[in-house]
């Protein structure tokens, strides 16, 4: 009981000093910016904890937090291994050749509107359906291990950053390509000074939207079938055995790998498009 | 119109390639089982065998149409269509678990939003952890709450719905605060000086203009749902729905019923998308908006 009533007590004390950074003088500033949000989460962990102790909930429904680390810590070789076999071999591999693959199918239909005008409703469709159906198809060409994982990857990825690209390319005014034409640039050069430079916004929101895409595909891909590793076969296994620890485990990888994947691309998009309005503050 | 002949000519092209690739992908199939009778393939009955395998490596368009009928349709037909052999049924207890998860998903995606827009507290500590739980593949833990909550003895619909909602959850709780944030400063303003309500400010003016915006979300919201619903229908083995034919087609090898599953699916996704995009222009031609 005595869990219970602590994990309410801290739950109001921790909004009311949320709620007061919120609303002094400080709340505009950065610090309270990251302040605020890292109290709420660990209010979460702490809430969590607690009413586990609290009311007893069996491990095999909802482990703590506390066991979930000490998994963390003392597994951290399994789940380096299924680190590298889903996300490395897996998402990465698929994830480079499926936005490539877009990328470079994309700037050869540049020159061909019928195309475009084509490809642009069919790639918009297909980016809306469950692709993630296709895994099991392509596990069974492509065999258990990491290959069909980065098969499903690739199909997952390709369409979004397809659109994007499409569309990025498309994103300049008359006013400046024919200010090229009276350079007299060739079509290569308008490519490359002009609009791939423009469409680089555009090309990194689907490099974006591609980082959840890749780890999602490669992750629900090993439900399918795979060798005995790998974080979806991890989490599918472990949930058999009701080895939740390991399975929430899995998932804190899974989200850091998730977030620091974005993160990247984030960093390198703010570095390529400097200019843009959006990366002025 | 000038939409529709690319449009044609990309998805004829599509399917040149999905039978030149059939018969690429069949061909050692077949001519194995030439070659064990003893005969041997003149070209055309090559072609025509890759085009008409049981359990083909990749399907042609046509067997796939025709398993779809026969699922579907061909059920109707027969007066069974809500037989466990039919695609119809399979794709109900789907779309049951996906509506569920969607409405439940949505509407609470909307009230966290309004909450955001209306409370600092609630914006500065929630906003961020929303907008991160968008780089997390969160259907890892699709397995974990079927498992968890079969073990206490819930089944069927209700898992499958959480796993829609929470994934239909955070676009929408995005999105949400996006368009209900979108009115300008000029037009609160304008409200200011009408001496409007808090709430009055919300139905007249923050409600109607993030509509659009509401409407994208909802659009990727429902994708999410239906993804949601097909693999939450994965891990335990289920035996009804349009995941649970994927998974028992992978197992034995049928490989034209995975398709046949992956096109209802896909019909399905463009059905729910497509009513959405109606009622959205419907919607906003009637607000003026579009």
């Amino acid at each position: 009981m005595g869990w219970v009533v602590f994990a309410v007590a801290f739950w109001l004390a921790t909004w009311f000093l949320n709620a007061w950074i919120a609303r002094g003088p400080h709340a505009q500033t950065r610090a309270a910016g990251l302040l605020v949000p890292v109290i709420f989460g660990v209010t979460v962990i702490v809430v969590w904890e607690a009413l586990v102790r609290g009311l007893n909930v069996p491990g095999v429904i909802l482990p703590p937090p506390s066991a979930i680390w000490v998994k963390l810590v003392s597994a951290t070789d399994i789940l380096w291994e299924d680190f590298v076999q889903t996300f490395v071999k897996g998402a990465l591999s698929g994830y480079i050749i499926g936005c490539g693959a877009a990328f470079v199918t994309a700037v050869l239909i540049d020159r061909s509107p019928f195309l475009q005008r084509g490809l642009l409703p069919v790639g918009n469709f297909v980016a809306a359906l469950p692709i993630i159906g296709t895994a099991p198809i392509l596990v069974m060409w492509f065999g258990f291990d990491w290959q069909s994982k980065s098969a499903v990857v690739v199909v997952m990825v390709f369409f979004p950053m397809l659109v994007n690209t499409v569309q990025g390319l498309a994103d300049t005014t008359t006013m400046q390509r024919d200010l090229m034409h009276t350079y007299s640039a060739s079509y290569a050069q308008a490519l490359v000074k002009l609009r791939l430079p423009a469409a680089m916004p555009a090309i990194f929101n689907g490099l974006k939207i591609a980082t959840t895409l890749a780890l999602i595909g490669a992750i629900v891909a090993e439900f399918f079938g795979s060798p005995i590793k790998g974080m979806g076969f991890r989490i599918s296994t472990e949930v058999g055995r009701l080895g939740l620890d390991m399975v929430w485990a899995e998932i804190t990888v899974a989200a850091l790998a998730g977030s620091a994947f974005y993160g990247i691309v984030a960093m390198i998009e703010k570095g390529v498009t400097f200019w843009h309005p959006s990366q002025r503050s | 119109m000038n939409k529709l002949l690319p449009i044609l000519t990309v998805v004829v092209a599509i399917m040149v390639v999905w039978y030149a690739a059939a018969v690429g992908m069949n061909k050692k199939w077949a001519l194995d089982q030439a070659e064990r009778a003893g005969i041997s393939l003149s070209t055309g009955a090559l072609i025509s065998d890759t085009w008409s395998q049981d359990r083909p490596r990749l399907p042609a368009p046509h067997q796939v149409v025709a398993e779809l009928w026969k699922s579907t349709g061909g059920m109707v037909i027969k007066g069974k269509p809500f037989s466990k052999r039919s695609l119809i049924f399979h794709g109900w207890i789907t779309l049951s678990a996906t509506l569920a998860g969607f409405v439940i998903g949505t509407s609470a995606g909307i009230l966290l939003a309004v909450g955001i827009v209306h409370n600092k507290a609630m914006d500065m500590s929630v906003m961020p952890w929303a907008i991160a739980s968008q780089t997390i593949p969160i259907l890892a833990i699709a397995p974990m709450i079927i498992v968890v909550l079969n073990s206490i003895g819930v089944q069927g619909l209700i898992p499958k719905a959480i796993i829609s909602a929470y994934l239909s959850f955070f676009p929408v709780v995005v999105g949400m605060v996006k368009g209900l944030r979108s009115p300008d400063h000029m037009q609160l303003d304008l409200l200011r000086t009408y001496n409007a309500s808090g709430s009055e400010t919300f139905w007249k003016l923050r409600l109607p203009s993030s509509m659009p915006y509401l409407f994208t979300s909802l659009k990727i919201g429902m994708a999410a749902s239906l993804v949601g619903a097909i693999v939450g229908e994965l891990p335990t083995g289920a035996i009804r729905g349009l995941g649970a034919r994927m998974l028992t087609g992978s197992y034995y090898g049928q490989t034209i019923q995975i398709w046949s599953a992956l096109f209802a699916a896909a019909i399905l996704a463009a059905t729910l998308v497509g009513i959405i995009s109606l009622i959205e222009r419907r919607m906003l031609k009637r607000m003026g908006a579009a």
